[in-house]
């Protein structure tokens, strides 16, 4: 039974990392029905100028703040060359203007930083902690102290400030948001922003994890699920949805790996995404559209 | 056609929400075969929602439809197509990257009988299936006058000439039951004229029974010999043209103080 | 004048019915197809057969068969790649099994299994829509390749998966040499293509369409929704698993399942959106361009440059330049090449006057 706790507690922690790319995902999505496939890059790209910015002697909140920019200009970017071209366009469109900007943001990372594996400490030891007779990783619940921090500021974010209250005009009706005055390019330009800043974080925390390289645009893929499972237009979604995904998966691997065969992590969530789509078109959180006619 | 023969469409005490918000609310009436019905109400009274009842892309929730003969409580819109209904949207709903000509094509798909093989092969029925399919296609393109286009893609016409698509496309169907959905919405003067002398054609021609929604009084006393007023999803009048004209609860509700 | 059409008119709906209508691209059409089964192998080196002219026809017949299923029937998949894996092992079981055999048999029976494939992993499409769908031939992706790496019997037990070519030979004929590999490609890509530009122009193709346009409208006028979308996936999928057999066994010879990884997925995605969605010509113009454009960028690297970027970097501005044109070509052209080359021919039936 401890060992059943051990590993379903390992893997809601793990959930948490897929949650924060999922979140990025979520901005975006609300606020120009976006689907960003090029989320997993911008996590690529941020951790990659943070740790060569380190390695290159640039004090830790310095090398923060620049890369911050950097995702400030890329924001700035996408809106004035990807999103304002494409305004109306079909949403299959927009995704696989995505792709692109994914191919584009990967190809600049690695040709900017090299593609050779960075280390990157927080100064946070990966060791298990003893809770009452549990072992947990205590760089997990670091992560997932972060995760819950970010969830708080991006709450108050959108429902204290005068730009959160826009942006969910927006999300809500477009249209009628445009038709009161709110410019719809600089609410592009915060979202993608405040999602490139979603992204360093996530870099930072996956980059201590598994090392800065190019496999961390590939945590794109673990999002899809969550974001599936979730709903693409709740945060609260893609926090249960991450969890469950994370959980869930550890879960298949320890008990039905040994039956089917290991590795089964890379495909369980999906499958487990489309059982949920069957039962559940449109997600846990999301709400049922009615087509009209 | 005698009083006696059975009505064509037959709905009785249907009623529709969506999320607890009333849309329709016991609405029953009657279409005779051959007839020209049209739906008249203020925005929101619930006409374009019971038109989508009417051929199964709303479910509604209580009540029963009868057509031709067979009654249902649910209809399916592949099942009403199958059944000989055939309608237009309120906003078009035309396949924009296709020609005129295949879109009418697409309407006559359940005209089909040869198989997508024979279709891919040439073999078999297909070939000449295919002449007949063209040969009826364009004759609903002469019809309604839209030869010049038929090489178009439908995308790039105006909008008076997709209207004229989107009825040519439910027309190659060959209909028993026609439901137009606000045919003249947007159009001018001249073009009314012209699509209200189309539907009239078509109902005298065919003998298709024509359900339309239309918002100009004059068009509706005009072309139809049966009309049902909806206010708020209820059913306030309904009867011939000028009984309902004459109906003050229909006055009070539209045509005098509201429109 | 070079593309006069005046005096060809269609008297018989079959006439205006025929693959191609107008006098000049028959002309065009049949000049290009002898060139490409009779002239090309004599004037073709080894180098242009094995690394050129091969991967460009099975891509092509990739992107038609992603086509099929995008372009036309609207339907988003990020799992071509799997159905391509599928294929190829299939083709290579059916080989390996069954004694006699004809290669082109095992090739459509290695299809007709990629098309099941596909047909189950399309089964979700009846519920959801749009990019919802992209989870569905994502787990196709990831579970296909998996699977077959998994259970050693797909592969005969090959430690690592990997499977090798059978013997090449139809009818008799030898067709190990990269000539006869690229005649063998071509035959059948050329066949296929015709089948599908049939298929696309027939009342399945105009289902497909009004599907992809509107699906409601669709339904209205009596399209039979999950049967047109299941038949888009089965056929498209079959597309794909014949294109991977190929892939496999004319073009690389041995293969692992991870040659046919998320990557190449996305490879055959932009041919299409390069090479123009719903068009037949444009997955051959798309096809070309991928395989055309990294020699050619390496090889301006290299004279202009003259080695001073390694082979590394010279990837990573690739990488760029694809995802910039993938943009460009959403933006500015989203019909693709295929639109460029119609505008080009329009203006020469035209010519010599402007409108």
């Amino acid at each position: 039974m401890d060992f059943f706790l051990e590993v379903l507690i390992g893997g809601l922690l793990a959930g948490v990392m897929y949650s924060l790319v999922a979140i990025g995902f979520v901005l975006i999505y609300k606020a120009s029905g976006v689907f960003n496939f090029a989320q997993g890059a911008m996590v690529l790209f941020a951790a990659l100028t943070f740790v060569s910015l380190g390695e290159r002697g640039v004090p830790f909140w310095i090398a923060f703040l620049v890369t911050l920019g950097t995702m400030l200009l890329l924001a700035l970017a996408v809106e004035r060359l990807v999103l304002r071209p494409l305004v109306n366009r079909a949403p299959i469109t927009l995704f696989m203007a995505t792709l692109g900007l994914a191919y584009i943001t990967e190809g600049a990372a690695q040709a900017l930083w090299g593609a050779q594996v960075h280390g990157l400490d927080l100064g946070i030891e990966d060791v298990p902690l003893d809770l009452g007779g549990l072992l947990v990783s205590q760089f997990d619940l670091f992560a997932a102290g972060m995760a819950a921090t970010l969830v708080l500021l991006l709450s108050v974010l959108f429902n204290k400030t005068r730009i959160g209250l826009s942006l969910r005009a927006v999300a809500d009706d477009t249209l009628a948001a445009q038709a009161v005055g709110i410019r719809l390019s600089r609410i592009w330009v915060v979202v993608w922003a405040v999602a490139g800043l979603v992204a360093l974080i996530t870099g930072l925390l996956w980059g201590a994890r598994l090392g800065v390289q190019f496999s961390l645009s590939l945590v794109v893929l673990k999002a899809l699920p969550v974001l599936i499972i979730g709903g693409f237009s709740s945060v609260g979604g893609a926090i249960v949805g991450g969890l469950i995904v994370g959980a869930s998966e550890k879960l298949a691997e320890i008990y039905a790996g040994p039956l089917i065969g290991s590795g089964i992590e890379n495909w369980f969530p999906y499958v487990l995404a489309m059982l949920f789509l069957l039962a559940r078109p449109t997600g846990l959180f999301g709400e049922r559209s009615i087509d009209r006619v | 056609m005698s009083l006696s023969s059975p009505p064509l469409l037959e709905l009785s005490h249907i009623s529709l929400s969506f999320k607890g918000v009333k849309a329709i609310t016991d609405i029953s009436f009657a279409v005779a075969r051959g007839e020209i019905c049209a739906l008249i109400g203020p925005n929101g009274a619930g006409k374009s929602s019971l038109l989508n009842v009417i051929n199964g892309v709303y479910q509604a929730q209580e009540g029963q439809i009868r057509f031709d003969g067979e009654a249902r409580r649910h209809m399916r819109p592949h099942h009403a197509a199958e059944r000989g209904m055939a309608r237009t949207f309120q906003n078009l709903a035309l396949f924009k990257g296709m020609t005129v000509l295949d879109n009418v094509l697409t309407g006559r798909n359940l005209k089909r009988r040869s198989s997508w093989i024979e279709q891919a092969l040439g073999v078999g029925r297909a070939p000449q299936e295919d002449d007949e399919q063209r040969r009826r296609a364009e004759e609903v393109i002469e019809f309604l006058n839209i030869q010049s286009w038929r090489q178009s893609l439908v995308g790039t016409l105006p909008y008076g000439l997709q209207k004229r698509v989107e009825l040519a496309r439910a027309l190659a169907a060959e209909p028993t039951l026609l439901l137009l959905d606000e045919p003249m919405a947007g159009m001018n003067a001249a073009e009314k004229k012209e699509m209200s002398r189309f539907i009239v054609d078509i109902n005298r021609e065919f003998g298709t029974t024509v359900v339309l929604i239309e918002h100009d009084i004059g068009v509706v006393m005009g072309i139809s010999s049966h009309v049902v007023v909806l206010d708020y999803g209820r059913k306030i009048g309904d009867g011939p043209p000028d009984a309902v004209r004459a109906n003050p609860e229909v006055v009070a509700a539209y045509l005098g103080t509201r429109h | 004048m070079f593309y006069s059409e005046a005096g060809q008119f269609s008297t018989r709906y079959a006439a205006d019915r025929r693959l191609f209508r107008l006098r000049r691209d028959r002309l065009g059409l049949g000049l290009l197809l002898v060139f490409a089964f009779a002239v090309v192998p004599q004037i073709g080196n080894d180098y242009w057969f094995s690394a050129i002219l091969t991967p460009f026809l099975v891509l092509s017949l990739a992107g038609l068969g992603l086509n099929l299923l995008t372009g036309y029937a609207g339907q988003l998949s990020l799992g071509s790649a799997a159905f391509m894996a599928a294929g190829a092992f299939a083709t290579y079981n059916f080989q390996l099994r069954i004694e006699g055999l004809p290669l082109l048999a095992s090739f459509a029976l290695g299809g007709v299994v990629a098309a099941l494939l596909s047909l189950v992993f399309g089964l979700p499409s009846l519920r959801i829509k749009g990019f919802y769908l992209i989870v569905s031939t994502l787990a196709a992706q990831f579970l296909v390749p998996w699977a077959l790496v998994k259970y050693g019997w797909f592969s005969n037990y090959n430690a690592s998966g990997v499977i090798s070519a059978p013997r090449l030979d139809v009818l008799g004929l030898d067709l190990s040499s990269p000539a006869g590999r690229y005649l063998l490609t071509l035959g059948i890509v050329v066949a296929l293509a015709f089948l599908a530009r049939n298929i696309v122009r027939s009342e399945l193709g105009r289902n497909w369409m009004a599907v992809r346009d509107m699906d409601t409208a669709a339904a209205v006028i009596g399209i039979p929704l999950a049967r047109t979308k299941l038949l888009a996936f089965a056929i498209s999928g079959f597309y794909l698993g014949v294109a991977g057999a190929l892939w496999a066994f004319t073009y690389l010879g041995t293969v692992e399942p991870h040659g046919f990884d998320l990557n190449r997925s996305f490879q055959v995605l932009f041919i299409i959106i390069i090479g123009g969605m719903g068009s037949i010509l444009g997955n051959f113009l798309g096809a070309a361009f991928i395989v055309l454009f990294p020699l050619l960028l390496s090889n301006l690297a290299g004279l202009l440059l003259g080695g001073l970027i390694d082979p590394g970097q010279l990837e990573n501005i690739q990488k760029m330049i694809f995802g910039a044109l993938i943009i460009v070509f959403l933006i500015r052209e989203p019909e693709g090449l295929a639109r460029l080359w119609q505008q080009f021919r329009a203006r020469l039936r035209r010519w010599p006057l402007r409108y």
